[in-house]
């Protein structure tokens, strides 16, 4: 079927099966690779995207149900070319290491309010696993780019 | 301009924070396939037959079993001995051994496929886990003293028995590979997520019987390896191998989720034993120490990390009188396999939950009895290694303790059980023993006109090789980082610096570069500015394209081992360091919970101090895991919990706050004095954890994962 | 393995009433929301055999609300089934009259899974480990099943017939969840194998002297036993905590063990106000 989405600020028409996955669509067919797979289970958090402005696992989101909405992903967080403030801080305080869990780890930070305690950052990214850092990195990384103080 | 211990920006960081770093998945070639593994159902058994549907339409599938392997090659994974099939042939060893390969161009309809295979079994009685295994695949002694002696001087016999679980390595990015057939049809190039691809190229030439020129692997960015990628890929690649030369087309293989758990190794699970003598003033004389370690179907790495396992199995100790014995036993288990800290974590879990017992039952304060018997310079070792410079076991233990006592905050009423506990510990850098003179590693620099490329096998997984590599040999040559760039690690361009495990990558390939960059600078003659560095650099190449500097290990100054006797040093050196864990257990749920982690640890010198960091708090919190959330369940000798949702690790709302202190104390020998990091940190913090817990609840628990119903049974036990 | 997406329908209506006329003309149909339960199964490749026809429920916005009536003096809070776990965060309706719902659902899997978990998929997906499930049973909740015939209210102590199986035809939807909060202090504890991501070990909700358990029995229960003690005057723990072995069934599995629940879910009991005296 014909699914007609906003995909990082561009309209975008893809023909789909009726259960594609969001992830395999933008992966596949959109050609964006930003967003990862690890586990298809909602449990990791790497394929986070946003929709509608707000963060979802892209492995259990059917593309057919994104008709007319509005998508982000890693590829369209910044203009090209450019660094968005997460991705600076998270370049500059070692929030990414392997980095397989960093698109996904940037866009749920971005869904988080201005000035962000550290609970709040915490609560926030609960739904994204990272086994490399220990998640110190990030934080500070989230908190440098959002501007929560130490 | 000097760089090294400055946070200069991760290598490829930019790449991944974009989205733009290609992992395996990410990639694609014409007219390529896609492979999937038919695995054992059963843990033990001879294969009657594998029946293929004659129903169902075969058409556009690629089919391969172990008579595919070519006239040449071997269908065996080059390891430690020759026992691991690629493909099994008429016996099943373990659950999930691979049988058959399968491939199509759809990657919906292997699923279909697979429905439609059958294989039969006659079923043999298995051994499902280190408690009823007897078949020994390895065993070690380490003797010093004379232990009869030791314990006729002890006031007291302290004994204790301490067990760990297996731990999946759980990088975020599971296991793949591509296999690319060449257009000749002797040749082959797969491209893959791993961390040894002259590991890689060595199984593949075996499997295929081709030589190291017709063999080219090529590592992509990896998803976090933690030991996970060190063996394993040489299977994965092989089968990916055989589907592309059968069909002639590239072929990917990428596990999901539930097969990279279920199919892939684990760390070893441990049963540790002490029966120690010790002086009523807390000295220890004797050690009697016995490892076991499960070592699943196959030997695969298990005889070298029984080898770490054992060296460490003492902790950071001094005694006149030691024997460790360490057995790796077989069972018809998956093979479990390399995780960061390589059997070190486990003994140090069993020694330092023993050091705790050891003070309880003398009355002495734990740190105390640590004190009085850690390593100072000058001491030997069980191998009888004499340990001088760089021995930091007293300083990183002060340190801890200062800096937790510092951020003690006051205690709550909200019914919540605390505790505080420690453990100190000890990491050996590089390969044991005679390791690393047996790998001769070999790395170097390419001069160009326009800059330094390294030339090293080391692989970036996440732990920063290319940065800090870059950045030891920007110092060496006085030039700026930014001049230096990484070639990829594909074996066709760069030289085999040995495995990306161990530590070494820093410590050992760091201080072969640093070679290579002298002796570059050797050749160029004297400079004084990066400016007259570049003039004299295109004079020296001429008009040639570029030259290469190619510099291999060398032995530092008058290291000595026997390995049949299993004497002498067995490391140029070792990190030191000490976890001070803080823990609140819930009464009414039996959680446990870490809710600060001091890590003070002597690393030589932080080439990167931000990337050190990542290391330790990184490390650190794959061990509260372990500690506290992480269990193989295992059912019939499959694991019965293969997914995320089940296989528990620490999520943000899960992990301590983790404080880290890098201690540096120079290694004469490694670049700009540089020690091990990677392992080191997943040493300390179960013990420390499990010793909180102690104190917290006076329950004494000698098992890990200390999962809520453990902590419960044995509350109740009391 | 994944399922191969290639056999799967997916039937949209764009209205409820089209909806609900699929769901009669049509057999086989499984209502599909936000797909945190569905999708998990697809990619593992173990839904149930002859699951392949879904019905979009995603687009019906008019199952989007939360209202708020008066009973007597008692509030009626009325959910439509596509209400997400992040709408019962972040409604004050929710937060003011049954703030334990709001706590549920903060502690529902993540960010990700709350912001496309609905209360109607967390009810039809039957899990006795939903988190949703014991705080709803621990208030006066009727489900709301549509169909072309017309809507039937159901109790939701009557719906669920035994694990994960309920009275529900295949021609009818849940379409809203009704709950009216009895008086009382509201508590809630999830006890998971983690403190987020997590699948529950037990939960229990109370409002009042009115409890509800979760993980413990093939479906959400109400302490019966514990209530019927309570309401007869009773208040010694020890009592309370023995009558519980008859209101729960915990059972071993790869999570945890029957002891651990059984254990766990005494001691929450006697965290209630009612034993804390």
């Amino acid at each position: 079927m014909k699914i007609t989405l906003t995909l990082n600020r561009k309209r975008r028409t893809v023909d789909v099966s009726p259960l594609e996955r969001l992830l395999d669509t933008l992966r596949g067919a959109l050609g964006l690779t930003g967003t990862k797979e690890g586990c298809g289970e909602g449990e990791c958090g790497a394929c986070t995207v946003l929709l509608d402005g707000k963060p979802v696992n892209s492995c259990l989101v059917p593309t057919a149900q994104c008709s007319g909405a509005a998508i982000t992903t890693i590829e369209g967080l910044a203009p090209r070319g450019k660094l968005h403030k997460l991705q600076r801080a998270f370049l500059e305080c070692g929030g990414a290491q392997c980095g397989i869990c960093t698109p996904g780890m940037i866009l749920a930070a971005s869904a988080l309010p201005d000035r962000p305690t550290r609970e709040q950052i915490r609560t926030g990214l609960a739904g994204n696993l990272c086994r490399c850092t220990g998640y110190e990195k990030i934080y500070d990384a989230v908190g440098v780019a959002l501007g929560t103080k130490k | 301009m000097k760089c090294v211990g400055k946070n200069v920006l991760r290598a490829e960081g930019e790449d991944k924070v974009t989205g733009r770093a290609k992992y395996i998945d990410d990639l694609s070639f014409p007219g390529m396939i896609y492979g999937h593994t038919v695995r054992s159902s059963v843990a033990r058994g001879r294969i009657l037959s594998v029946a293929r549907d004659p129903a169902f339409d075969w058409g556009g599938f690629t089919l391969v079993d172990h008579r595919a392997i070519p006239p040449g090659g071997r269908n065996i994974v080059a390891m430690i001995v020759e026992d691991q099939p690629f493909l099994a042939v008429d016996e099943v060893r373990h659950r999930e051994e691979p049988i058959l390969l399968i491939a199509h161009a759809d990657p919906e309809r292997l699923a279909e496929a697979v429905a439609h295979i059958e294989v039969h079994y006659a079923p043999e009685p298995a051994v499902l886990d280190l408690e009823h295994a007897t078949t020994v695949l390895k065993e070690l002694t380490i003797s010093k003293g004379d232990l009869e002696q030791g314990f006729a001087q002890a006031d007291r016999v302290v004994e204790g028995s301490y067990f760990t679980g297996a731990q999946e390595q759980l990088y975020i990015e599971p296991n793949g590979v591509i296999a690319v057939p060449g257009v000749d049809g002797k040749s082959i190039t797969v491209y893959g997520s791993m961390q040894c691809p002259y590991y890689v190229q060595r199984a593949l030439r075996l499997l295929l019987g081709l030589d190291e020129t017709q063999v080219r692997v090529v590592q992509t960015t990896t998803g976090g390896g933690f030991g996970g990628k060190e063996e394993y890929p040489s299977i994965l690649a092989g089968h990916a191998a055989l589907l592309a030369c059968a069909a002639g087309r590239p072929v990917k293989m990428v596990y999901d989720r539930l097969e990279d758990l279920v199919a892939t190794t684990k760390r070893h699970p441990a049963r540790i034993r002490h029966r120690t003598g010790v002086q009523r003033d807390g000295t220890l004389v004797a050690m009697e120490i016995e490892v076991d370690l499960d070592g699943g179907a196959y030997v695969t790495l298990s005889p070298v990390v029984l080898s770490r396992a054992s060296i460490h199995a003492t902790g950071p100790y001094r005694a006149p009188h030691v024997r460790v014995r360490g057995r790796v036993l077989q069972t018809n288990t998956p093979p479990t396999g390399a995780f960061r800290g390589f059997g070190a974590p486990q003994s140090q879990f069993g020694i330092e939950l023993h050091m705790d017992r050891i003070a309880e039952e003398l009355g002495i304060d734990p740190v105390a009895l640590r004190q009085k018997n850690l390593y100072a310079s000058g001491d030997v070792t069980a191998t009888g290694q004499r340990l001088d410079g760089s021995v930091s076991a007293h300083e990183v233990l002060e340190r801890a303790l200062q800096r937790h006592v510092k951020k003690k905050r006051p205690k709550k009423k909200d019914g919540l059980l605390r505790g505080t506990g420690v453990a100190t510990f000890f990491h050996g850098s590089g390969f044991t023993g005679g390791g690393e003179v047996k790998l001769a590693s070999r790395a170097g620099i390419e001069l160009t006109p326009r800059n330094v490329r390294l030339l090293v096998g080391s692989t970036e997984i996440g732990q920063g090789t290319r940065t800090m590599h870059a950045q030891i040999v920007a110092d060496t040559l006085a030039i700026p980082y930014e001049w230096v760039e990484t070639a990829d690690p594909d074996t066709a361009r760069v030289p085999d610096s040995g495995p990306t495990v161990a530590s070494r990558t820093c410590m050992v390939v760091g201080r072969i570069l640093q070679r290579a960059a002298l002796d570059l600078q050797q050749a160029l003659g004297p400079y004084r500015t990066p400016d007259e560095f570049r003039r004299r650099s295109r004079k020296l190449l001429a008009k040639r394209p570029a030259l290469q500097f190619i510099a291999q290990y060398d032995r530092p100054g008058d290291i000595r081992w026997d390995d049949a006797t299993y004497q002498g040093d067995a490391y140029g050196a070792y990190a030191w360091g000490c976890n001070i864990a803080d823990v609140e257990v819930d009464p009414i749920t039996y959680q446990a919970r870490c809710t600060r982690l001091t890590a003070v640890i002597d690393i030589g010198k932080a080439i990167h101090p931000l990337l050190a960091c990542g290391q330790i708090e990184g490390g650190s919190l794959q061990a509260v895991g372990w500690a506290l959330y992480e269990e193989v369940v295992m059912r019939d000798g499959r694991m019965a919990n293969g997914q995320l949702t089940n296989y528990i690790i620490p999520t943000t709302l899960d992990t301590p706050e983790i404080l880290v202190e890098l201690v540096e104390n120079p290694y004469p020998h490694g670049p700009f004095g540089a020690k091990g990091v990677g392992e080191c940190p997943v040493d300390g913090p179960a013990a420390a954890i499990l010793n909180a817990i102690r104190q917290a609840t006076g329950v004494r628990l000698n098992a890990i994962p200390a999962t809520p119903e453990k902590i419960m049974q044995a509350m109740d036990a009391r | 393995m994944k399922s191969p997406v290639r056999q799967f329908e997916l039937l949209r209506p764009r209205t409820l009433r089209e909806a609900l006329t699929m769901l009669h003309n049509e057999s086989g149909l499984v209502p599909l929301a936000g797909g945190t339960d569905l999708l998990v199964l697809m990619n593992a490749g173990t839904l149930p055999r002859g699951t392949h026809r879904f019905l979009d429920l995603w687009g019906l916005d008019e199952l989007r609300s939360i209202r708020r009536t008066l009973i007597g003096r008692r509030p009626q809070l009325v959910f439509g089934a596509l209400t997400t776990f992040t709408d019962c965060i972040s409604s004050r309706t929710v937060l003011r009259d049954l703030p334990i719902l709001a706590q549920a659902a903060r502690e529902v899997g993540g960010p990700q899974i709350q912001n496309r978990g609905t209360l109607g998929g967390n009810i039809g997906n039957a899990s006795p480990a939903a988190d949703s499930l014991p705080v709803l049973r621990a208030a006066d909740t009727e489900l709301v099943l549509s169909s072309v015939a017309g809507e039937r209210r159901i109790p939701l102590a009557d719906y669920f017939t035994g694990y994960r199986t309920s009275v529900r035809r295949s021609d009818e939807l849940i379409t809203a969840i009704e709950v009216l909060v009895p008086p009382g202090k509201q508590s809630f504890r999830k006890v998971g194998t983690r403190a987020a991501q997590a699948i529950s070990k037990v939960v229990l909700a109370a409002i009042g002297k009115r409890i509800a358990l979760g993980s413990v029995a093939p479906t959400v229960v109400r302490a019966t036993s514990v209530e019927r003690y309570l309401a007869a005057g009773g208040s010694e723990f020890e009592t309370a905590r023995e009558l519980l072995t008859d209101d729960i069934h915990p059972i071993d599995d790869i999570r945890s063990t029957a002891a651990y629940r059984l254990r766990v879910a005494q001691n929450l009991l006697g965290q209630l106000p009612t034993f804390q005296r």
